[in-house]
């Protein structure tokens, strides 16, 4: 095995759970510091508009975007409705295939079934494709402290994991980063990690890119186990399918003896046919591409072909105290194609770190409040960070009604109420007079304080408004509604505002 | 209460509102294919597509085949060339290099040092300029078109070509393990600008070669 020497302790890295290194900040601190670093906001306004235009370009290209958006959006919503169903359905088809499936209610037991997985295998290193579900529940700081290293093979979580940063968008992890500040972190990390960066390495990303095949070549052909994600699951026919650029996917999904995927329940999908309305989606709404370089699919382990050992970890973490919210369950329907953080002003000024999760950007502050709750300042104020434009509903190729979600979760913080923590009905009180509400009056002052990006997102809707698709009826409050939403109702906030400007903070 | 046993429970707690309302249905009014075209106007589409992902794509018919694949790997100065089990002999008569067959026992390493690859594949999309591989005959274990730095992949047309997803996924079996490949490795992580090459093959040949 390559990488581990002898008496070498696995690096903690740094994580959005468990031990952060410093307490999160709330949103509007974190919001602040990023507003004030001039490079940061340069290079998040300057990769956020590139990708923009093209992704409307690649969707202008089908004129059924629109019907291939309500059919995204109503077989997800099926899927929710029968989950259970599908959910073993897959697990019958995944193990008749040979597969194994796990089952975790939350972080600490992925992570414990993960850890003792790769130790049944005997290797003290993984090889890991990009996963969202990884991230969230901080498998490779468990994994370190199991005496084992995760290696990180996107080329954007490798600038991640060298710089010991955190990720920063769902797509481009290391979007805050510029091509200069990474050819200084390869040149200074590599070395640590493994096979060191080329001598007198310059800032092309193409020679940046080279520098990373090299350094990343030898954990590949080297690997016993990879853990990878998956962007869907099918449940009729027990398929993970995985959607990559790079090739580093498909070498840890065909090279390594074992291979461990965790992905969480709302990924399932009923029918192959299904994936032709994702796989028409998800590239042109996150690479902008017709379609992305590579893309994987396998039932169970392939004879001869790739891992012999097949295991999935199906991880709950938050998912069915989301999908008993009426209104908020319809963030469980995102395919992570990261468009809604592309076009979103707030995000653009405020960095991804900001949102102090795996999720970061409109997704991030409706999910992680549902999956973490509001009990703490930061899961309280992440529904305030958002001017409520609406452009992130606009690009959402699955219709969620992000603007409807915020409202819903603000009115859960400022009022308090009903909801499921971990299957148990509990009511919470209203965040009046806590940290809590403070850090929410915060970020709601730091967003309404910014009329440049508040006009600025008005504008970037109103502008390209002819172009959408009209609102499509929400998950909502009932299963069948097929009526149209209200406009993005920006009133209420406004009115809350107004009502409690000034007091408390 | 096992995990699996409780996370079932919750679902069905989670989702008790739905019962006794009508299940709406999912529409499926989305195209099948996005235009009308001939299969040789698809054939050329395909083209297209493959050329704007930086896929480099000759065309020649089945008596040319031998000899266009001889002229690609010998400009690629390939010295060793893996062959899949199932492609049929007449593509490589002409090729100068030596074969490597494709092993089960081949480690990753040795397919390392191996120049280049040929393959047929399942079938092609044209609208996405997009192959996909089954590991069929003629195709290989999905490791081959990914470890050698140059893959040529040859796509008997028009018969191997669909136009559109919807019409892939019908053709396709889930059972067997699938590689979509649309242009060579490329990567968008660094400032979102899209760079070719990264860590499967950095070159994409594709021959569109007529039965
Ligand atoms: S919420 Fe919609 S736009 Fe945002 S990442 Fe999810 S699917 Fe994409």
């Amino acid at each position: 095995m390559t990488g581990a020497r002898e008496g070498e302790r696995a690096r903690a890295p740094r994580t959005f759970l468990g031990m952060p290194r410093t307490r999160p900040a709330a949103f509007p601190q974190a919001a602040v510091a990023a507003t004030e670093d001039a490079t940061l906001r340069g290079n998040l306004t300057h990769a956020t508009h590139t990708i923009r235009g093209k992704r409307a370009a690649a969707v202008a290209e089908l004129p059924d975007w629109d019907r291939l958006r309500a059919a995204g959006a109503a077989i997800k919503d099926d899927t929710l409705r029968h989950l259970d169903r599908y959910l073993e359905q897959l697990e019958a088809a995944v193990t008749a295939a040979g597969g194994h499936v796990h089952w975790a209610v939350d972080a600490a037991e992925a992570n414990a079934i993960v850890t003792r997985l790769v130790r049944e295998t005997g290797a003290d290193e993984v090889v890991k494709v990009k996963s969202m579900a990884t991230q969230e529940i901080g498998l490779n700081e468990a994994l370190a402290e199991a005496g084992i290293r995760a290696y990180e093979t996107d080329l954007a979580e490798l600038i991640v994991q060298l710089g010991d940063d955190l990720p920063s968008h769902i797509l481009v992890p290391a979007i805050h980063k510029n091509r200069g500040e990474i050819r200084d972190i390869f040149r200074d990390r590599m070395a640590d990690w493994g096979r060191p960066a080329p001598a007198g390495l310059g800032d092309r990303p193409a020679e940046l890119a080279e520098a990373a095949r090299l350094h990343l070549r030898e954990k590949f052909l080297g690997a016993k186990v990879a853990v990878s994600g998956a962007n869907f699951m099918v449940a009729e026919s027990g398929t993970m399918v995985v959607l990559e650029s790079e090739g580093n996917g498909r070498m840890c999904l065909t090279l390594p003896e074992t291979l461990i995927s965790v992905v969480g329940i709302e990924k399932v999908v009923p029918t192959w046919r299904d994936l032709e309305v994702f796989l028409q989606l998800l590239p042109r709404s996150s690479t902008a591409e017709r379609m992305n370089p590579y893309t994987s699919t396998w039932s169970g382990p392939a004879e001869d072909d790739g891992p012999r050992d097949f295991h999935l970890v199906l991880l709950d973490n938050g998912r069915t105290d989301t999908l008993s919210d009426q209104v908020g369950r319809q963030a469980l329907r995102c395919i992570r194609c990261s468009a809604c953080l592309n076009v979103c002003p707030v995000y653009e000024r405020a960095g991804g770190h900001a949102y102090g999760s795996a999720y970061p950007g409109p997704i991030g502050a409706i999910l992680t409040p549902q999956l973490r709750g509001t009990a703490s300042a930061l899961d309280a104020s992440l529904p305030y960070a958002s001017t409520l434009c609406g452009a992130c509903y606009e690009v959402c190729p699955v219709a969620i009604d992000i603007p409807e979600v915020l409202v819903h979760l603000r009115t859960r913080v400022a009022e308090g109420g009903t909801y499921t923590v971990r299957g148990t009905k509990a009511v919470i009180k209203p965040a009046k007079g806590h940290a809590a509400e403070r850090a929410a009056m915060r970020a709601a002052r730091w967003t309404m304080d910014r009329p440049r990006a508040y006009g600025a997102a008005l504008r970037a809707t109103t502008g390209t408004r002819r172009l959408h698709p009209r609102r499509l009826p929400g998950p909502g409050k009932a299963w069948s509604a097929t009526r149209d939403l209200p406009p993005v109702p920006q009133e209420p906030f406004r009115a809350w505002w107004r009502r409690t400007r000034g007091a408390g903070s | 209460m096992s995990s699996r046993e409780t996370i079932l429970a919750r679902v069905r707690a989670a989702t008790r509102d739905a019962a006794g309302t009508p299940e709406p249905a999912v529409p499926r009014d989305y195209l099948r294919v996005h235009g009308d075209r001939s299969p040789a106007e698809s054939v050329d589409l395909l083209a297209e597509n493959l050329a704007d992902y930086r896929a480099l794509v000759h065309r020649t018919d089945t008596g040319g085949l031998p000899g266009l694949l001889a002229r690609l790997f010998a400009e690629r100065g390939t010295r060793t060339l893996l062959v899949p089990d199932g492609l049929p002999p007449a593509w490589t008569a002409a090729v100068d290099a030596d074969r490597v067959p494709d092993r089960a026992a081949s480690t990753a390493r040795e397919l390392d040092a191996v120049d280049s690859v040929l393959t047929g594949c399942a079938l092609a999309v044209a609208e996405t300029g997009t192959l996909v591989l089954d590991a069929g005959p003629g195709q290989g274990r999905r490791r081959i078109t990914l470890i050698p730095d140059h893959h040529v992949c040859v796509v008997r047309v028009p018969e191997q070509v669909v136009d559109s997803l919807p019409q892939a996924m019908e053709r396709l079996d889930p059972a067997r393990p699938l590689t979509w490949i649309s242009g060579p490795s490329a990567t968008s992580d660094i400032e979102l600008d899209r760079v070719e090459g990264v860590h499967g093959p950095r070159t994409l040949e594709v021959v569109l070669a007529t039965v």
